[in-house]
């Protein structure tokens, strides 16, 4: 049932037949860079970011102070390990979710704790009652301290929102420039069978919604911990 | 008078008087003013950015079949179902249907502005749908049974305490002056609902015409819950939202998220493709989009005007709007407020009853300079107020601004009112600022100038001769 | 160079004063003013209000008056936008609309004026006292007027120029606006007072006489001791 289509695509071709718009007042001239889309002339206005791959970490660290994402450098997976025990003994886990991926089933080996894994699907209230959610992710950007998930990368939709800690790992070889970066990713990987979900993750939730003041942890997860490996 | 326009003018009295509540408006928005600035000088160059998100909406409005017909194409192939709703009432319809054939009962919502237009909870609730804001501010809201008060921040205007008091009484919680506990109780309800909803409903900010996509910018994290949980998504959106390229969110998502929150990038941006595909271990099972029209395509046939679909909501307008910061969200009695809701309700719901929108300001500009898509705002208040005149034009001020130009003609006629001006200067004097006063909407407040004794056509005159 | 003064209406009748200051300054730098009679007024108000035949009507009167103008120069942000910005729109398909563009082409602001095409910062005024900008809407958005005016009160002797934060807001004048929705001019100008109030200033000084009327109108029915004075008046003043 497509309702009223036929009407609204005729409304639309009326309204703009023989009538064009004023073109907007611009200084620069961007109709080229418009009409062109290879996606990169937002470059020349947006941050600058990083040429170098350590510039790129220092900013994306740099960034996630501001976020309040706990950000973790670590040489080796079995750094990440003790990394990740240590904060199941601080914050006292029960129980955590994730899902299988090469980099999240390393981090957990051995982990001495009852895991719930998604990819094969979950029962909600399983997920719900998890007190952190460990995944990868697709990308990290330089350009916005943030991280890119998928429904793969991340063991599905609410693994990485649900639970009230994330948990990312991720590798040095992960880390692009930029969002224009990130989407090229995505196409390179995917072609045109793309993931129902893509997600840009820029810190833990957070809101302002009472008197303007800044709380954490709105819905989404409280915290957010990156753990970057080389 | 219109009952609209006789409102505005009943609301605007009454906020403007409130020096306490403006004061508070103003500190809400210092915050914003600060780390916008901040993040606006972090971009290479601002205006190019500008430059570059005014040219591509451009091309996706002066396009908009073509978009529109890519963007359904490429996210009907993956499962979704696209409706196009020519009006409100069809778009109501149609997610009631899918609500009822589906044996929904409880809806969850993230916040959308669209279906604020198109009234969606009223009809819901209604048809004994249970309704949910999950969005904190409109959640508060909606507790409170009242509209948004501003696009991007719904609850802007309450105090902590107002917030406590009424979570108090509609949740039965403690009474706290802390905005994170209240926060968690709200957290701690919407965490429910997230888990037994049937059916989540969201807006849209984005739709990508190139891949199929819609996209979907917020902080809380609350739009990802209520389209991951829930077995049916029903996504509502503007027929203008639509992008042509995945490419064009990475100039847009930081733009959206710096004009419309001071934030370099918000905390999610997240893009839906379709529903579940195959192999996917969660996401609903349905993905409904809404196309809304609602006179949209009257906006879009004012070549003008036309520019104004490209907004992108982003509020930036309403932050810097002097009028809107002294008369708050209430007072213009639409779910578009500030100076793109000025511009955009004559077209989408009748000139003659919202073109005093349009009047009131006073075209300081500062709108279109802070519109991260160069709508020429300020402009449009003034076609609209030329298109109100020809439509419908006040008898009183055809016949003032008529005498006005005849006198300005007329150097005799001219010095003759400029004689009366004098005359009747120090009658006005008398009462002056009393009920008799004609001049008391100026001297109620302000001081009236002193006509002087002559002007500087007669004192050219006098001093220099005959000679222009 | 020989400049038509272009003055309007309620400098005319209000403050005649900032014309003749106008005259002085461009006269002191060896210019010729000449004062085109036969004008009146640039058609703002009923343009403004929507009612554009009849803001024709007046227009053609300024466009007849400056017919001959090799370069016209107002004191007015808001005026000089109506003839640079909007006469051109106002024209558009007239048969007149060639002659439209021409004035606006050849029409300045007074600051601008001095600035850009005089290249002259310094008129050789003296001031005491210390002074706050207010940006009129107009000038600031429409014709790109900011650095100007602070360039040329740079330059008076005796002067110190304290920005208030609210510079750039609207003082909530607005032509008509003002009265038709009084209360909300009015809360507009609470602010912009109550920022003028915290520099400390003892003037505040604009380069638009209807934002000065705003302006004043309520100092001085607040009692306030801050004086209201145009930007030509402190350029004349020695």
């Amino acid at each position: 049932m497509s309702g009223g289509r036929a009407i609204i695509l005729g409304r639309i071709r009326e309204a703009l037949r023989n009538n064009p718009a004023p073109r907007p007042h611009t200084s620069h001239s961007q109709s080229e860079a418009a009409a062109d889309h290879n996606g990169h002339a937002q470059r020349e206005w947006l941050p600058k970011v990083g040429q170098t791959l350590p510039e790129r970490i220092d900013l994306f660290a740099k960034i996630s102070e501001g976020l309040t994402t706990e950000f973790h450098r670590v040489p080796t997976i079995t750094a990440a390990r003790e990394l990740l025990v240590k904060l199941a003994a601080e914050s006292g886990w029960k129980k955590i979710a994730s899902h299988s991926h090469h980099d999240t089933d390393a981090l957990l080996e051995g982990i001495n704790l009852p895991v719930v894994r998604t990819e094969k699907g979950y029962a909600i209230d399983d997920l719900e009652s998890c007190e952190a959610g460990v995944t990868g992710c697709e990308v990290l950007v330089a350009q916005t301290g943030g991280i890119m998930v998928s429904v793969e990368s991340a063991g599905g939709r609410a693994l990485s929102v649900l639970p009230p800690h994330h948990i990312v790992i991720a590798r040095t070889s992960q880390m692009v420039p930029d969002l224009t970066a990130a989407f090229e990713h995505v196409k390179q990987k995917y072609g045109t069978k793309f993931p129902s979900f893509i997600s840009f993750i820029t810190g833990p939730s957070r809101t302002g919604d009472i008197e303007r003041i800044l709380v954490l942890g709105a819905h989404g997860p409280k915290r957010l911990t990156v753990i970057l490996l080389d | 008078m219109a009952t609209q326009s006789a409102d505005f003018q009943t609301l605007s009295r009454r906020y403007t008087a409130d020096k306490g509540f403006r004061a508070f408006i103003q500190k809400g928005l210092s915050g914003y003013y600060q780390k916008r600035d901040q993040n606006k000088a972090n971009f290479q160059d601002w205006q190019g950015a500008r430059d570059l998100a005014a040219e591509t909406k451009y091309e996706a409005v002066n396009h908009l079949d073509k978009y529109l017909l890519e963007f359904e194409a490429k996210i009907t192939a993956r499962g979704a179902k696209v409706f196009w709703a020519q009006n409100a009432e069809a778009a109501r319809d149609y997610i009631l249907k899918v609500a009822k054939e589906n044996n929904v009962r409880s809806i969850i919502k993230s916040k959308t502005m669209t279906s604020e237009e198109i009234h969606l909870n009223d009809a819901l609730e209604k048809q004994g749908f249970g309704v949910f804001e999950s969005d904190l501010g409109e959640y508060i809201v909606q507790l409170r049974k009242e509209a948004p008060f501003h696009l991007v921040f719904p609850a802007m205007h309450l105090t902590r305490g107002q917030i406590s008091d009424l979570f108090q009484k509609e949740l039965g919680s403690e009474a706290t002056d802390e905005p994170e506990k209240l926060t968690m109780i709200a957290r701690d309800v919407m965490r429910r609902k997230y888990c037994e909803a049937d059916m989540g409903i969201s807006g849209t900010n984005f739709a990508v015409a190139e891949t199929g996509m819609i996209s979907i910018t917020e902080n809380e994290g609350n739009a990802r819950l209520t389209t991951s949980l829930p077995k049916i998504h029903v996504a509502l959106l503007g027929i203008e939202k639509v992008l042509p390229k995945l490419e064009d969110l990475s100039l847009f998502l930081p733009m959206l998220a710096t004009a419309g929150a001071g934030q370099t990038m918000t905390c999610y941006n997240t893009m839906y493709a379709g529903p579940r595909q195959p192999g996917e271990p969660d996401g609903p099972e349905q993905m409904h989009i809404v196309l809304l029209d609602n006179r949209r395509t009257e906006l879009l046939a004012d070549a003008e005007q036309r520019d104004a679909l490209g907004c992108i909501r982003c509020g930036a307008c309403l932050n810097v709007c002097p009028i809107f910061k002294n008369v708050g969200g209430y007072s213009y009695g639409t779910t578009y407020g500030g100076p793109i809701g000025s511009v955009i309700t004559p077209h989408l719901r009748g000139l003659k009853d919202w073109k005093h929108l349009s009047a009131a300001s006073s075209l300081c500009g500062a709108c279109t300079e802070a519109c991260p898509v160069k709508i020429d705002l300020h402009h449009h208040l003034l076609q609209n107020r030329r298109n109100g005149a020809k439509a419908s034009p006040s008898p009183a001020e055809k016949v003032a601004f008529g005498g006005f130009s005849l006198m300005m003609g007329n150097p005799a006629l001219y010095r003759l009112a400029v004689v009366f001006g004098r005359i009747f200067q120090p009658l006005q004097n008398l009462v002056n600022g009393t009920i008799l006063d004609p001049l008391r909407a100026w001297t109620g407040s302000r001081k009236f100038p002193t006509l002087a004794p002559q002007s500087f056509h007669e004192q050219w005159k006098k001093e220099r001769g005959g000679k222009p | 160079m020989r400049i038509s003064l272009f003055v309007p209406c309620f400098v005319d009748q209000l403050y005649p004063n900032v014309a003749w200051s106008v005259v002085r300054v461009l006269e002191g730098l060896g210019h010729e003013v000449v004062f085109p009679e036969s004008q009146s007024c640039c058609g703002q108000p009923p343009f403004n209000s929507g009612y554009w035949d009849e803001a024709r009507s007046a227009a053609r009167v300024t466009m007849r008056a400056f017919r001959d103008a090799e370069v016209v120069v107002g004191p007015s942000g808001s005026c000089v936008t109506m003839i640079k910005v909007f006469y051109p729109d106002l024209f558009k398909g007239e048969p007149d609309e060639l002659e439209a563009r021409e004035l606006a082409a050849k029409t300045h602001e007074f600051s601008s004026f001095l600035v850009n095409v005089l290249g002259v910062t310094d008129v050789g005024a003296k001031f005491d006292g210390k002074v706050t900008f207010h940006d009129g809407c107009h000038g600031l958005r429409e014709l790109g007027i900011k650095s100007e005016p602070r360039a040329l009160l740079a330059n008076v002797k005796g002067l110190e120029l304290i920005e208030m934060c609210e510079a750039e807001t609207c003082c909530g004048f607005g032509g008509t606006f003002a009265v038709k929705y009084a209360p909300i001019s009015t809360a507009m100008d609470e602010v912009k007072c109550a920022s003028i109030l915290k520099t400390g200033a003892d003037t505040v000084v604009s380069n638009d006489s209807s934002c000065l009327m705003q302006i004043r109108g309520m100092l001085e029915q607040e009692k306030s001791s801050v004086r209201s004075l145009h930007l030509a008046e402190i350029l004349a003043s020695k």
